[in-house]
């Protein structure tokens, strides 16, 4: 084989080679900017990032409780026939059985409003305001005696609540 | 060197206390009259009858395929503990009435927080986007383009077995304490192949994945898991993800535990830090007997349950009887697995039914004679990384009985003289 025709299937090889080399990957997603996902981005950090403006107090609270939770969550919490959300405060530490509620076991005030605003009330989701989120919270928060009846929160003090179980939590070891 | 069958008398030998058999018999397909007292006889006395449906047609070809008439299996759904909230709960898989390792789509176990929604593919998306370069959205058109990959892998609610944490023994059968498990092929698209498209961000540790379920269920999983082995799932056993189990889209994390598997998955956010969902701190936390709870436990870990028999499947009289059973860890394949017809004093290792697949159940299988007192029946798993399926005295020693969640220490079913199994601990 001359010099010259070696050349050639070398530069064909190499052709061919980068051919191969830019074929893409396929890539069927469509760009979309933060805006346009603003309505889904939901999810709330426990260093509050993600909260939205707004602001409510557990006296504001306790119309929107009664009128929106108590029917599963019971009066002041005590639940029946779902989930209490106040209580069990000196159940977790201890050999007997637990009751885990928001005050006695939940880490972070931030999730108890991400999940409010995510996933209630149960039968109508995604419904309350962000007022009314701030104010139902708080209303939790003040029956399980985080904060007092008054106490407004909103995205800037809700993160920096210290949840009574908030070092309850260690990593699995395994 | 070839199969080679045994003498009679060698494949029937005793391996451990109590009547359990050689696991050759399954592993050499042997069946010996002196191990199984099975006898060649004509008891029948009269001419075998030629049956009405040999005399007719059949019924008419069908469109989508059900199961005899005859046949009954069925999850097992408790009644929800509100009646108004008739989507919290579980279905169960009957597991003591199948074989094999796959479970029928009917018949998958269902756990939901809020009920099951009716998605339209068409209007259904998948964001992905936080920490990434480029933020991107899919539809279910686009993900059905991308190449696919299938793998079998079970699913285990978290709280499976969580029955086995009360203090006295319940009186549940199979699917009641150990139903929340299921094994499936599952289609998709590797998660790492759209974060590539998506350009992950250096800083992006975790993902955090959502469903578009009425309560936007959500969990926070490591980015090393989503490059390992996560799938995005369009298939199950062959046809479209059911409803139950996340349609249009669900992700497979393979070992962990149930409730990271998102179903009606619509959005992934990569982050620096988990977000602390209620999912993952109020709920699906192992509360320990001090008053610590661990957080993130994701596999799940090396179990096993005897199937059959279990309550409800008696035996009839003294004999060879099949005792069989799955097995199953999330850090990978079965290494194996013992049966046990004395309580725990000796262990027979059991036959495992290829293929033995890491992250998917095992089918386990042994011989045993009945001698027709009672008994207790356990199984013990082994996984490739050595993590022994422990004791209940040793789980129990080691957290207590206020976990809740991952309950995997060994299952005890009592054989009574009647041949009828119960929920005991031993």
């Amino acid at each position: 084989m001359s010099m010259r025709n070696r050349a050639v299937i070398c530069a064909a090889m190499l052709v061919a080679a980068s051919a191969a080399a830019s074929a893409q990957a396929p890539q069927f997603g469509q760009p979309v900017t933060p805006a346009d996902i603003a309505p889904w981005d939901i999810s709330i950090g426990p260093d509050g990032a993600g909260l939205p403006a707004g602001r409510g107090s557990a006296k504001q609270g306790e119309a929107v409780y009664a009128a929106k939770c108590q029917a599963c969550h019971g009066e002041k919490g005590a639940g029946r026939p779902n989930d209490a959300l106040v209580g069990g405060a000196g159940t977790i530490v201890s050999d007997g059985p637990a009751v885990k509620t928001v005050g006695s076991y939940w880490p972070y005030a931030t999730t108890l409003f991400d999940y409010i605003r995510r996933a209630m009330p149960w039968n109508e989701t995604k419904s309350l305001s962000n007022d009314e989120l701030y104010a139902v919270s708080a209303y939790i928060l003040h029956l399980n005696g985080v904060i007092g009846a008054d106490d407004v929160i909103d995205a800037q003090s809700l993160p920096k609540l210290k949840m009574p179980n908030r070092d309850g939590f260690i990593p699995f070891p395994r | 060197m070839g199969r080679k069958r045994k003498a009679a008398q060698s494949l029937g030998e005793h391996v451990a206390g109590n009547g359990m058999l050689s696991r050759r018999i399954f592993l050499e397909g042997a069946v010996l009259a002196s191990a199984t007292g099975i006898a060649a006889s004509s008891a029948a006395g009269e001419p075998l009858a030629v049956a009405p449906w040999m005399k007719e047609p059949g019924a008419a070809l069908a469109g989508y395929g059900q199961p005899s008439k005859y046949e009954k299996a069925a999850r097992t759904v408790p009644a929800p503990a509100n009646p108004a909230t008739v989507g919290i709960g579980t279905a169960r898989t009957p597991l003591q009435l199948l074989d094999g390792m796959i479970t029928p789509n009917g018949l998958h176990f269902d756990r939901s927080h809020s009920g099951t929604p009716e998605i339209d593919p068409d209007q259904h998306r998948l964001a992905i986007h936080g920490l990434v370069k480029r933020p991107l959205v899919f539809t279910m058109e686009a993900l059905a383009r991308y190449p696919r990959e299938s793998r079998i892998a079970f699913l285990e609610c978290a709280g499976n077995s969580g029955a086995l944490y009360a203090p006295q023994a319940q009186p549940l059968n199979a699917p009641a304490i150990h139903g929340l498990v299921s094994c499936a092929e599952w289609t998709g698209v590797r998660l790492a192949t759209l974060l590539d498209e998506a350009g992950v961000d250096p800083a992006a540790k975790w993902i955090v994945a959502e469903g578009a379920d009425a309560a936007a269920m959500s969990r926070s999983f490591p980015l090393a898991k989503a490059m390992d082995d996560a799938l995005l799932c369009l298939y199950q056993n062959g046809e479209k993800v059911r409803p139950a189990n996340g349609y249009p889209l669900r992700l497979l994390l393979p070992g962990f535990e149930g409730n990271m598997n998102v179903k009606w998955l619509r959005r992934l956010k990569l982050v620096d830090a988990p977000v602390m969902s209620k999912d993952e701190t109020s709920k699906y936390t192992i509360l320990l007997k001090e008053g610590k709870a661990w957080q993130f436990v994701f596999p799940m870990e090396v179990k096993s349950v005897i199937t059959r028999p279990s309550p409800g499947l008696a035996f009839n009289g003294p004999g060879f009887y099949e005792i069989s059973g799955l097995a199953w860890s999330g850090k990978g394949r079965l290494r194996q697995v013992e049966v046990s017809a004395d309580g725990g004093k000796s262990w027979a290792p059991a036959a495992l039914q290829e293929p033995v697949l890491p992250k998917a159940v095992t089918r386990f299988r042994a011989a045993w004679q009945w001698n027709g007192a009672p008994t207790v029946l356990q199984s013990r798993a082994t996984d490739e990384t050595g993590m022994v399926q422990p004791s209940r005295a040793a789980f129990v020693a080691e957290r207590g009985l206020r976990g809740n969640y991952h309950y995997n220490a060994i299952a005890s079913w009592r054989i009574d003289e009647k041949g009828e199994a119960r929920n005991v601990y031993a």
